[in-house]
């Protein structure tokens, strides 16, 4: 079945799941509870096989809803894709139902989304952090995190006492100096220095 | 293969008549000759045979998709080459293509051509780095040598159309960096002409070889349902026999024109990635003499997408309407409208693909880079039970995966 | 150049098959043409490094012949590729590894200096954690660029007073 067939049926079967803004692939927003029904659906009747990527987006603090999951799942016999996006009921411990149930590639998959954004997902095997090492304390890829990280301790203490160094903040000498994203006004998206972090010599002046 | 464990009758035994043992934990890795850049293997063997093998990524994890939140959409052309770092090109065109969508630009012809062009002499640069890599691992290293001549013939014709051996940064969003230099194309065809014999030969070490056969027959069998469910892509994918190749099945960038077969192989073993990836090589030889023979005359860039490609220098330099064009171009990045679009290329290592959310402006809101590397790898832990650690060696290379791409 | 470390001379003729020279002389010129590099290949800069020891840039006409991954065998450690927080306890444990007389190179930018890479999960240069003898820089380094970065830290090896290490050690 087609990627609007399918998209028109689910629409049909759950009353929650709406239209979602796209401008490639047919998408629908569903409600978090209702996600393995429609992912099962989608993978069983309407023949949408490969779950092609997880990816976890964070809308900033202060926004209702934080954090959206967002799945593609793709049919290998139409080779047509659909977009499902779940949004994280609650901001400050984001969590969605599992769906490696259907799918054990999605195991890795949301573990990123937890090591990233902390997003859990009730009823997955193993989740613990994938691309940081495990006592990480922080998510990375959280808008309030910044780009040159935060001063952290490393894992191994034998090398750190070796070394005696850790984790830093990246020296950026004033910041990622980039037009804020979202601006398409000439004057607002002129580039700022976004003050991430100093040099080591020369720390904030203020500081 | 069947492995029989010849127990010795005087040896203590259990209460089910089984000789006792005890389980190791070796860690693999992360510097490793054989894991191709820094995976961890945590193994669990008894005796020679894996019990378990849990993979630990994330040694090379560098903070790609938070950089790319900080910086335009042609800042971060470079990055991309970095993440699979044997084919720079065809992640080059796979992310240019993919902001390409969210503007829904298209290209001219020429520059479809030149994209094609390069992300298939990519894909054989990739693939034989590849069959190299997968040769020292089983203990072939004449495979090596041959493998990175070829590579080295390639790397110079990279570095007279792009300016650098690899990490090329070649593309932009909407076009390539230059046109390609007089007589790159005939140069590019005299390599073809010569690397098919070559190819031949350096296949010829391996394909019959006794030793290699043994090693790598019947080993690490993936299944269809598993390959799919797993989200394999890519030569993985198709050695177990899903004819998906994303050029056929959903062409980008001028693919449909060209006549090319999609190799699928049959039981799904180490074997089958290897022939796979024997096989598209030729195939790529096929695209670029096709892709050259009836190559477009035209621009290398989208000439009337004013917000989104900077023209060339020489306008740039003594015209006043494409200095500011430029000037804002290049700090302010290329303007997107505001949305959300995924794309996937068929890159040598599998689906490379992008998702993009975009607020408007020219610096993303989000940016994912769905890995073939990261899927081909979660399936590690399945095909490693029952393998013997040689074995897992030789699974390992007929994988054919990356760190760069899979930890970003 | 002939300096106090470096004078070597020999003329089968006048000295028949004894050599005399100096004891730095001899124990430098061993080393600095005898380098077995440990390759710690972790990124981009590891595919440039495997081009260095393929057939057109050989390294192994400078001495580096054998590409020990193994730390016991190997003099010097060619870092190339970005290193991570989570992989240097790794880098510095397998230094730690290696025997005397040890050396190390940075090759290219991620090693040196943390690269384009400035993030929170790079090491912002490797030379936080290892003692480094030579940087290379480019991104990645081209092979000549590398094969210059060994001739160089061969001169450096010439020069050093090891003699005396030796023997007070």
């Amino acid at each position: 079945m087609s990627a609007p067939d399918a998209i028109r049926a689910l629409k049909a079967r759950w009353s929650g799941a709406t239209d979602r803004a796209t401008l490639d692939h047919p998408a629908l927003n569903v409600p978090a509870a209702d996600l393995p029904a429609v992912l099962r659906s989608l993978k069983e009747e309407h023949g949408f096989d490969m779950l092609v990527d997880v990816s976890g987006v964070d809308w900033a603090e202060g926004a209702v809803p934080r954090f959206t999951v967002v799945y593609h799942v793709m049919s290998t016999s139409a080779h047509d894709y659909v977009r499902i996006a779940a949004d994280c009921p609650d901001a400050a411990a984001p969590e969605v139902p599992t769906v490696t149930g259907l799918w054990p590639g999605a195991d890795w998959h949301e573990r990123e989304a937890f090591d990233m954004f902390g997003i859990r997902f009730k009823g997955h095997p193993d989740l613990r952090r994938i691309l940081m090492w495990d006592g990480y304390p922080h998510f990375p890829l959280r808008k309030d995190f910044p780009l040159s990280g935060v001063p952290t301790e490393l894992p191994d203490a034998e090398v750190v006492a070796e070394t005696r160094t850790g984790a830093i903040a990246a020296p950026m000498a004033g910041g990622p100096f980039v037009a804020s994203p979202g601006e398409i006004n000439m004057t607002e998206a002129e580039p700022r220095a976004k003050d991430e972090s100093w040099t080591e010599r020369r720390p904030k002046p203020g500081a | 293969m069947a492995v029989e464990h010849v127990i010795p009758d005087t040896a203590a035994k259990n209460a089910l008549g089984e000789f006792e043992t005890e389980k190791m934990s070796i860690s693999m890795g992360p510097s490793h000759p054989s894991t191709h850049g820094v995976l961890r293997l945590q193994l669990e063997l008894d005796g020679e045979v894996v019990t378990k093998a849990d993979p630990v990524i994330g040694y090379l994890h560098r903070g790609d998709e938070k950089i790319a939140e900080n910086m335009t959409y042609n800042q971060f052309v470079p990055y991309t080459d970095r993440l699979d770092y044997l084919a720079p090109l065809a992640n080059n065109m796979a992310y240019a293509i993919a902001v390409e969508r969210l503007a829904k630009l298209e290209v001219p012809p020429r520059c479809q051509a030149i994209r094609v062009i390069t992300a298939e002499m990519a894909r054989i640069s990739s693939h034989m780095m590849g069959l190299g890599a997968f040769g020292i691992d089983v203990g072939a290293w004449t495979v090596f040598l041959y493998s990175f001549t070829e590579r080295e013939k390639l790397y110079k014709l990279f570095e007279e159309l792009t300016g650098a051996r690899f990490t090329t940064s070649y593309t932009r969003i909407g076009g390539v960096a230059r046109d390609v230099p007089p007589g790159w194309t005939d140069r590019v065809l005299a390599f073809c002409d010569q690397f098919l014999p070559q190819l031949e030969e350096t296949l010829s070490l391996l394909t019959r070889n006794r030793i290699f056969t043994d090693r790598t027959s019947g080993v690490g069998v993936i299944s269809k349902e598993d390959a799919i469910a797993y989200g394999l892509t890519g030569p993985n994918l198709r050695g177990s026999g899903v004819a998906l190749d994303l050029r056929k099945d959903r062409p980008y960038s001028g693919y449909e024109q060209y006549d090319f077969d999609i190799p699928v192989g049959s039981t799904g073993d180490s074997y089958d990635r290897y022939l796979v990836r024997g096989e598209e090589m030729r195939q790529s030889v096929r695209i670029i003499r096709q892709a050259i023979a009836r190559f477009p005359e035209g621009k290398w860039y989208a000439e009337e997408a004013k917000r989104i490609i900077a023209p060339p220098k020489d306008k740039v330099l003594t015209s006043m309407e494409e200095l500011i064009q430029n000037f804002m171009i290049v700090t302010e990045g290329p303007q997107m409208p505001a949305g959300e679009v995924y794309f996937e290329a068929e890159n040598p290592k599998g689906a490379l693909g992008f998702y993009i959310v975009s607020k408007g402006g020219g610096v993303p809101w989000r940016m994912k880079i769905r890995s073939p590397s990261f899927c081909n790898l979660s399936i590690l832990p399945k095909v490693c039970v029952g393998a013997m650690v040689s074995d897992v060696v030789a699974i390992l290379g007929s994988f054919d995966f990356v760190m760069g791409e899979c930890d970003r | 150049m002939v300096s106090a470390n470096t004078e070597l001379t020999y003329n089968s003729k006048i000295e028949g098959e004894v050599i005399v020279s100096r004891a730095d002389a001899v124990i430098n010129w061993i080393r600095s043409n005898s380098m077995w590099p440990m390759p710690m290949g972790l990124a981009c800069c590891a595919i440039e490094l495997m081009a260095v020891a393929a057939s057109r840039f050989d390294i192994a006409r400078f001495g580096a012949e054998v590409m020990r991954f193994s730390p016991k065998q190997s003099d010097v450690m060619i870092v190339s590729g970005t290193v991570t927080y989570k992989m240097s306890a790794a880098v510095r444990r397998i230094y730690d590894q290696m025997a005397d007389p040890k050396w190390v190179i940075a090759m290219g930018a991620c090693a040196s200096t943390g690269g384009m890479y400035r993030s929170y999960a790079v090491l912002q240069g490797v030379d936080r954690i290892l003692p480094v003898d030579v940087y290379v820089s480019g991104c990645p380094p081209r092979p000549e660029a590398l094969l210059d970065a060994l001739i160089r830290l061969q001169e450096k090896v010439k020069r050093e007073p090891s003699a005396g290490k030796l023997l007070s050690a």
